[in-house]
């Protein structure tokens, strides 16, 4: 079985490109000049150098001695709360700000649902002098200021969607319609794997930079180049998606997605898509989705504003229905503790997203001998208003 | 032969109305159908409303949350339709997008919709390749016509393509934009016209997008065989309700 994309764009059953006619111009270009981009040297030596002297990669692949001694095993967390901005999202907008620039385009817009995205792809234009527009729910700016400010600062607009729930979901139809209106100029860079072909490919080629390290740091630590475990957080699935990348084919390996269960997976206010998701149509992707019996999307809840989006990437979908990865749901109280327990034995005050993979310990028992590399996948600092709330701090 | 295609052979210039069933209550659906036949018009479309209407803009998705809110599903508006070809003759086409059809079953749908008399089905996020693959026996088991969309940025390859597979009408999108926006018939619209019209397609062709009155049908149907409204008449609803639904008609035919 294969888990890359096949031509056709599609991941088993999962992915293709569901798109209204007019975006088909649009999608087309991008789908038949990625590949050869990406290729270009030009394109591979420009891409090398920000991720070294603008991002700081490599990040480092950092053994957790006191996490390990508690759960007794062997934790090593791939620090991407390290790169520049603050999570490993930057290595995609890098990636396609260099795409967009070689496609000619001369605008740029994204979708952000806690702001880390649209903060991402702020920054690249900044760095590019390229107009940006990001669209984000008007409940989303209400509850992220913070992150609001940051994209205004790098010179953005940020456009309210005011349509549906106004949160993430609402921000991508919104971004898709601003693509429709903008069709020749303009690129719109999605933050996760998911969306039409060839996005999803496209995504997790940027951030399959994270398990390419991990390989190398692995053996550079003595060890082999191949972890008994890979554990990741997924929304809609960018950081997993990287962090699995080049393990995918590696059967051995054993892949842990780990979702948010919100209040609990059955309690109504729950992101655990694959369990409460049936099979649709979100965003240009067939896909797992959470929706009504009558097909209509429904509004996800999670603590971390990074992990409510109804759907999850098809190369995820697929990676469930395959049986792949083990799917594993952390509700928000396991995870704040989590992230607590790793700001006490390890000095890194974790992003709440990445706290939902900590606390995967707590609910799975792991041998002395296992090599487990958990994808610290962003910083806390974006949720210290949580965090304070929550613990009462 | 089916409604539609005997529709498109009249001599005349053919205006089709949109609307978004249970809007602005849940059951004006059969009411604002019947009146529109009054009125005079040609066909109509029947919005089938969804959560995430990514080709809408902010009238027709505003429009479609209310519908939704109103309890509007498939199955609510199959209800609603089950004895409309009782008083209507005119061609219905139920538009929507393809979530909701999937999670009905496409050939569930399809069949539903073949025994309440729909004429076809216009599904903008239902990719031409897919249909073409996946779905065209099932649409064509039931006599269902298929409408696509194209653009000013489709290509004349694809455009050949599209009519190639189409067995009624083609959808022509007036502008490069979402449903509801004011963009001017001007001369990128009439270069674009003109372009479709020299290919001397086999379906007759349609405008939609930016078609809000007397003079804007006028224009679109310069060199097409007819125009759609959508955004324009689902504003009047809200404003008006669905008493007078002929007097907006006239201002257009007049």
């Amino acid at each position: 079985m294969s888990y890359f994309v096949d031509k056709k764009g599609y991941y088993g059953e999962f992915g293709g490109a569901f798109i209204p006619e007019m975006l088909y111009p649009n999608v087309k270009e991008l789908e038949e000049n990625y590949l050869k981009i990406m290729q270009e040297p030009s394109f591979q030596q420009e891409f090398q150098d920000l991720l070294k002297e603008y991002v700081g990669r490599p990040t480092p692949l950092f053994f957790a001695k006191r996490l390990s001694e508690k759960y007794n095993t062997k934790i090593y967390l791939k620090r991407e709360d390290l790169c520049h901005t603050g999570a490993h999202k930057v290595n995609n907008t890098i990636g396609q700000i260099l795409v967009a620039k070689r496609l000619g385009k001369t605008r740029i817009i994204a979708e952000t649902g806690a702001g880390q995205h649209g903060v991402a792809t702020a920054t690249v234009c900044a760095l590019m002098g390229i107009e940006c527009v990001v669209y984000m729910g008007e409940v989303d700016i209400a509850r992220q200021a913070p992150n609001v400010a940051r994209m205004k600062m790098l010179g953005a607009k940020v456009v309210p969607a005011l349509s549906g729930s106004r949160t993430l979901k609402d921000a991508t139809n919104e971004a898709i319609r601003d693509w429709i209106n903008n069709p020749v100029n303009t690129h719109y860079i999605i933050g996760s794997v998911v969306g039409p072909h060839p996005y999803p490919d496209m995504v997790a080629r940027f951030q399959s930079v994270i398990s390419e390290e991990i390989k190398k740091q692995l053996l550079e630590k003595g060890h082999t180049e191949n972890p008994d475990y890979v554990i990741a957080c997924v929304g809609g699935g960018s950081n997993a998606a990287g962090a699995f990348y080049h393990y995918l084919d590696e059967e051995k390996v054993n892949l842990i997605a780990v979702e948010a269960a919100g209040l609990g997976i059955h309690s109504g206010e729950s992101a655990a898509t694959s369990i409460l998701g049936k099979e649709g149509v979100i965003h240009g992707s067939k896909t797992l989705l959470m929706q009504s019996t009558d097909g209509q999307i429904t509004e996800p809840y999670s603590i971390s504003a990074g992990l409510d989006y109804p759907g999850i990437g098809p190369l995820h979908a697929h990676l469930y229905k395959s049986k792949r990865a083990e799917f594993i749901s952390i509700t928000d109280a396991e995870a704040m503790r989590a992230g607590l327990e790793l700001c006490e034995l390890e000095g890194i005050i974790p992003a709440i997203e990445s706290a939902h993979a900590l606390a995967v310990f707590n609910m799975k028992k792991f041998k002395k001998s296992d090599v487990v590399v958990l994808n610290l996948s962003g910083r806390g600092d974006k949720d210290l208003d949580t965090y304070v709330k929550y613990f009462k701090l | 032969m089916n409604r539609i295609n005997q529709k498109l052979q009249e001599n005349k210039k053919l205006l089709s109305i949109y609307f978004t069933a249970g809007f602005p209550k849940i059951n004006d659906t059969v009411t604002v159908i019947e009146n529109l036949e009054k009125s005079g018009i040609d066909f109509i479309e029947i919005g089938l409303p969804f959560s995430d209407p990514l080709a809408d803009g902010p009238t027709i998705q505003a429009s479609s949350t209310k519908a939704l809110g109103n309890g509007m599903t498939s199955e609510v508006l199959f209800n609603q339709l089950k004895n409309i070809r009782k008083t209507v003759k005119i061609p219905l086409i139920i538009m929507g997008y393809f979530n909701p059809m999937m999670q009905y079953g496409v050939e569930n749908f399809c069949k539903k919709c073949a025994e309440i008399g729909i004429d076809g089905l216009i599904i903008p996020d239902l990719p031409v390749d897919v249909y073409n693959n996946d779905y065209k026996t099932i649409f064509k088991k039931y006599g269902l016509i298929n409408v696509f969309l194209i653009t000013p940025q489709t290509s004349s390859e694809r455009i050949q393509f599209i009519d190639k597979i189409s067995d009624g009408f083609i959808y022509m999108v007036s502008s490069s934009s979402v449903t509801g926006s004011q963009n001017a018939f001007g001369k990128v619209q009439d270069d674009y016209f003109k372009r479709i019209a020299d290919l001397y397609l086999k379906s007759p062709q349609i405008v939609g997008f930016g078609i809000s009155n007397a003079e804007t049908f006028k224009k679109a149907t310069k060199y097409a065989k007819g125009a759609i409204i959508g955004s324009a008449f689902v504003k009047y609803l809200d404003k008006n309700g669905t008493a007078n639904i002929n007097n907006f008609v006239s201002g257009i035919l007049d």
